[in-house]
């Protein structure tokens, strides 16, 4: 897979060198001299001097040949941009920008980002999850962050332990997509038993977390 | 008719006294420092400091009465995004943002956001003032 990154800061500067580890093509695109020089050291000949807004630039990049790119500039408009002009002029078949501003999102997606990165939100999730005494995992968010994928575990003093699925009363707007239990994934039916123990993995829509947290905890 | 100006430089306030001296309703949007001092002091319209890719610092200016919105800040990339969030999140008839950069211009042309190449429309007027005169 050939990934074009634009912008070698940390975030693009680590990203590329995962995708180089893993085998993958990958070319970051950096317009600050200093910053680009730095890279060169680093990353020798993956790295590309320019601004990836630019049409010539993204031509010499191989932008034509890319399957996907990755914006991660400092601003989000210099993301949206990038983003727009690869997938428009280079049929890139997919973009993704890194959101600094969280009330950008939804902007960028509705212009045709195929996917958006925010930082600030993922952050807040973690912090969520240091406070939350391990009871929500976020794993996933899709649907510009309107549908969640958490995982959590069932304590050994829950309500629901010992009991089938089927008399388990979910929250409105969740549904129960996995159980995990010694480690091994279950698809659940509706006869299922829960186990203290067990991980369970749930699709919700947003907001819903706190409601089903009340589930399973006493 | 009301119209937002973002971007308060040469050509901005240039434009924002246009306006304003042909009778529109002008606000000029703009968030630097000390944006506003290329306004004459008799300018007859308003000035809000504010971010264009900001809704609220876009309603402040007066956005959902607009029927203009002009972007032009020096940074092209900047007045793309601030164009397309206005066309997306108020009903504004007319919106032009100015782009330097030629292939922009033309591609976001093509995207339905009316761009104003200043690179293009210089290099055409020189063009032909040499080539009328040239002969």
């Amino acid at each position: 897979m050939y990934v074009i990154v634009a912008g070698g800061g940390k975030v693009g500067f680590h990203l590329a060198r995962m995708l180089l580890g893993a085998g993958h093509e990958a070319l970051i695109i950096e317009k600050d001299r200093p910053r680009y020089l730095e890279l060169t050291e680093d990353i020798g000949e993956s790295v590309l001097f320019g601004d990836s807004s630019d049409a010539g630039v993204l031509k010499e990049a191989g932008a034509n040949r890319a399957d996907v790119l990755v914006a991660c500039m400092g601003k989000d408009e210099d993301n949206l941009v990038t983003c727009q002009m690869a997938k428009h002029l280079f049929m890139v078949a997919r973009t993704i920008a890194r959101v600094n501003d969280p009330t950008n999102e939804e902007l960028l997606r509705s212009l045709g980002i195929d996917a958006t990165i925010n930082s600030t939100r993922l952050i807040d999730a973690l912090i969520e999850r240091e406070v939350d005494a391990e009871m929500l995992v976020p794993l996933f968010s899709l649907g510009a962050g309107k549908l969640e994928i958490v995982q959590t575990a069932i304590p050994d003093d829950s309500p629901v332990a010992g009991k089938p699925l089927k008399s388990v009363a979910l929250p409105k707007d969740c549904l129960i997509i996995s159980v995990i239990r010694g480690g091994d994934p279950l698809v659940p039916a509706a006869d299922t038993v829960l186990q203290a123990g067990d991980g369970v993995v749930v699709l919700l829509t947003a907001g819903k977390a706190e409601s089903l947290r009340k589930v399973f905890a006493n | 008719m009301k119209a937002v100006i973002l971007g308060c430089g040469q050509v901005g306030s240039e434009l924002a006294v246009r306006l304003a001296a042909a009778g529109l309703e002008v606000t000029v949007l703009d968030r630097g420092e000390d944006a506003f001092r290329q306004l004459p002091e008799d300018f007859a319209g308003t000035t809000v400091r504010g971010d264009g890719m900001d809704e609220e610092s876009l309603k402040q200016a007066g956005i959902e009465k607009a029927q203009v919105f002009v972007a032009a800040t020096a940074e092209d990339n900047y007045n793309l995004m601030a164009g397309q969030l206005v066309r997306a999140k108020f009903g504004v008839a007319k919106i032009i943002v100015r782009v330097y950069d030629p292939d922009k211009a033309a591609l976001f042309a093509g995207l339905e956001i009316e761009t104003y190449c200043p690179t293009k429309e210089t290099a055409t007027a020189m063009e032909r003032m040499i080539l009328a005169g040239g002969k």
